[in-house]
């Protein structure tokens, strides 16, 4: 973890602008914020852990949980909301077993909403692992899921 | 440095190409690959559509484009052949892309079944041009025009297409004429509020100091709209040359762009277009020998709504938690560090290019009195023909939801459409009539916002859809003022009582007041427009609401607690197919016989609706509950 951590930091100049960015780089390359890391940003950034976990925490892109190896975002974005997200949101926690914001114990799948894609007008949308699958039904997401998700 | 003479150059060359693109007798293929397009699979037509020609051994020209709006019928495939029209394909597969190539290249049988258009000039047999359909007709596409048209990592492509014929006219006629012309256009904020763009660049530009800031908010918060993702994965350089031009106007040598983590592709293209910008001296030191200096930065937005409101949004490039700071001081005066700074939408900044690649009455043609040019909008929900539109500011909501949208599917009702995202307000069917501009929607209840428009029909439950506002607001809410964090919270309450059937007599008029009181005391725009869909859709859809709290009843069949599936033996076929998907077994019969739903075991779900046969239609929405 060390080595990629202190690249990632050598490439930033020490200034509180560049908090977010670090905090980003990291989250995609351990696809979260491992404890040991955020201790090392306040280190380099020279700003007390509370304020480094201040900013992580109020953004939603920030998670403290290691990401499933497939990671699915339902959007609950307004279009989706209309054509029945709320439904969709529902038979992908049904066939993963998890709750929004949870990873399968075997950490095979990851599940969180975001507030849109922006492909309303294909709605309602999920994402898996950067893929947007578009106009899903309950039928669609059981296909989807079958045989474990491949 | 570039002197304005090689850009010249640049320019010459750039429209030579395009037109012996376009002449040298050989057919363009293009691709819509913005977000849209791929979601509905347009890489894989695309791959299909390159195996295809090469294994006919077809010379021509494929490349991809962004999105021309018509994302009903996506993936979307143009053809053009040598002095014929382009053809405009929709809902393209992979299994249909051979068979054109096959078909129009080889046989010159252009398959009009398939198409939604043509454009450019003939006619073909059998299909109707695309832009006197229904659909394009009405729209008036300005800030779109390159969209869907040009390939957006090609600089030469833009330049072709007028590209940065803005930068050198603003050059020639000084900073003070720009905001003149901006001012005459009548131009005013696409990302909100609609302030008068050149007023904002006034304030700043009188700021003495030694550094100013433009900022383009590309973070497009509202859940639910596209227009800016459109613009900036389709014609990334058009944004480039409104902030060039901005930043001239105020004398700011530094603009950031602000994009949500969201649109990756967004943030592709527009890397992209800046790193193609600074090779050919359109960013950097002394510009085309103009003396201005700028340089843009792309900062990643980190998932908060809160962070496209303009104090926010600086304290998040900052570094820090993006939390809204007291106006004044404005940041045209004191903004990112503390410096002048303006924020622009991503839609003002290309129409500030084309305000000045073809001047202010141009501009000014289109809109209506106070409210000058045309409007991106964001067509989704319970329409036809979902997509991104462009049209004159004026129109009415029911031309576009009726006219352009082709009004609610299936056969079903139109019921509300909502403006202005979480901060906007519905407007029922008896108001269809209201311009779409500024000052109308406002007194209708609503706001432009950022172009949104979300269309509901008979089974969209008005109070679920405040419901479902709230719960955005509540959860984006950043905490700083009290009326914010918890007035939504104790809204959202009162409104999960209703939707669940808990919900008592005097909850409607606690709502209001509470509502009201958030309006009046919230710090930002968030609290401040937070309880507007709960407040509208109380004025104009009050029976619901006390259908809910009075008879348990949800008239669109649309709250769980309050509906009941039953499935109706006179018209059941006995298909199985309810029984074959219900996930909890509630369902009971034979093949060929009558079925029945388990009250006790079913969860509502819905999927027995869904699948049961349309011409048996045999699941039916009861409201009252019969658990109840
Ligand atoms: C909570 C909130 C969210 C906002 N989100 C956005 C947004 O996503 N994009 C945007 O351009 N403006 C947004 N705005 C409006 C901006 O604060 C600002 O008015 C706008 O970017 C100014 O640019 P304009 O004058 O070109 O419209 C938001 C405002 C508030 C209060
Ligand atoms: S509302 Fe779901 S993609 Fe935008």
């Amino acid at each position: 973890m060390e080595q990629q951590l202190e690249a990632i930091l050598a490439d930033h100049p020490r200034k509180r602008e560049e908090l977010i960015p670090i905090l980003q780089e990291v989250q995609a390359e351990y696809s979260y914020l491992p404890t040991e890391a955020m201790l090392e940003i306040a280190r380099y950034t020279g700003m007390p852990e509370s304020r480094v976990y201040g900013v992580a925490t109020f953004y939603a892109q920030f998670r403290f949980t290691p990401m499933g190896k497939k990671h699915t975002m339902v959007c609950r974005g307004t279009a989706c909301h209309v054509n029945g997200a709320e439904r969709i949101l529902e038979e992908v926690e049904e066939q993963l077993g998890i709750k929004e914001g949870e990873t399968t114990e075997d950490l095979e799948h990851s599940l969180e909403t975001v507030a849109c894609i922006g492909a309303c007008s294909l709605a309602p949308c999920l994402m898996i692992n950067n893929k947007v699958e578009a106009k899903m039904t309950i039928n669609k997401v059981r296909e989807l899921y079958k045989n474990g998700g491949e | 440095m570039v002197q304005l003479t090689d850009f010249q150059d640049l320019q010459r060359q750039a429209m030579a190409d395009w037109e012996s693109l376009h002449q040298d007798g050989r057919p363009i293929i293009m691709v819509g690959t913005a977000t849209c397009g791929r979601s509905a699979g347009s890489l894989e037509v695309l791959d299909a559509l390159r195996a295809a020609t090469e294994k006919q051994e077809i010379d021509c020209h494929i490349f991809e484009v962004g999105c021309t709006g018509a994302c009903y019928a996506e993936p979307l495939v143009y053809i053009i052949k040598p002095d014929q029209p382009a053809i405009v394909y929709g809902d393209v597969t992979p299994q249909l892309a051979p068979r054109l190539i096959q078909s129009y290249l080889i046989k010159d049988n252009p398959l009009p079944r398939y198409s939604i258009g043509t454009f450019g000039n003939g006619r073909i047999e059998g299909i109707p041009d695309l832009f006197s359909t229904p659909v394009f007709e009405p729209q008036a596409r300005r800030a779109l025009n390159r969209c869907g048209f040009i390939d957006p990592t090609s600089l030469e492509h833009y330049l072709a297409n007028d590209g940065y014929t803005g930068v050198t006219k603003a050059f020639a006629i000084g900073p003070e004429q720009v905001i003149e012309e901006v001012k005459n256009a009548g131009l005013r904020g696409r990302g909100g509020a609609g302030f008068p763009t050149w007023r904002k660049w006034r304030f700043c530009r009188d700021a003495p100091s030694d550094q100013k800031y433009l900022i383009c908010n590309a973070d497009e918060g509202d859940p639910g709209a596209f227009m800016n993702r459109s613009l900036l994965e389709g014609d990334p350089h058009a944004v480039l040359e409104g902030m060039i031009i901005a930043g001239y106007a105020l004398g700011a040598s530094i603009g950031y762009i602000y994009c949500r983590a969201e649109y990756p592709l967004a943030l592709e293209r527009l890397r992209g277009a800046i790193k193609q910008a600074k090779e050919h001296g359109l960013l950097g030191d002394n510009i085309l020998d103009s003396g201005f200096d700028f340089h843009i930065k792309i900062k990643e937005g980190a998932g908060a709504f809160v962070c496209g409101e303009e104090t926010a949004l600086i304290a998040s490039i900052e570094g820090k938690r993006g939390m809204p700071t007291p106006r004044p001081p404005f940041p045209a005066v004191s903004g990112l560090w503390g410096k002048p700074t303006i924020i622009n939408n991503v839609e003002s900044l290309a129409d500030v290019g084309l305000i000045l690649q073809n001047g202010s009455d141009w501009f000014a043609e289109y809109g209506t009195e106070k409210s000058k040019g045309t409007k991106t909008i964001a067509l989704v929900g319970k329409v036809k023909n979902t997509g991104l539109v462009e049209v004159p500011l004026g129109i009415t909501l029911r031309e576009l939801v009726f006219d352009i949208g082709g009004g609610a599917p299936d056969g079903k009702a139109f019921k509300a459409v909502q403006t202005g995202g979480p901060s906007g307000g519905c407007i029922p069917e008896s108001l269809l009539d209201t311009p779409v501009d500024y000052d109308s929607l406002n007194a209708a209840g609503t706001i432009m916002g950022s172009g949104g428009v979300v269309v509901m029909d008979e089974r969209t439950c008005m109070v679920d859809f405040a419901r479902y506002f709230l719960d955005f607001a509540e959860k984006e809410s950043c905490g700083k003022c009290v009326p914010c964090r918890l007035g939504t919270k104790q809204l959202l309450g009162i409104l999960e009582d209703i939707c669940a059937g808990n919900g008592r007599p005097g909850d409607i008029e606690m709502l209001e007041e509470l509502g009201r009181g958030i309006k009046a005391g919230s710090l930002c725009g968030l609290g401040q427009t937070a309880p507007n869909p709960v407040l509208t859709t109380i004025r104009y859809f009050r029976d619901e609401y006390e259908a809910h709290i009075h008879e348990k009843r949800c008239p669109a069949g649309a709250c769980k607690s309050l509906i009941s599936y039953y499935i109706n033996n006179d018209l059941c076929v006995g298909c199985t197919l309810c029984a074959q998907n219900c996930s909890t077994s509630a369902i009971t019969g034979e093949f060929k016989g009558p079925h029945y739903i388990d009250q006790d075991i079913c969860t509502q779900c819905g999927v027995c609706y869904t699948v049961c046969p349309k011409k048996a239609n045999a699941v039916e929405i009861i409201s009252p509950s019969l658990r109840l």
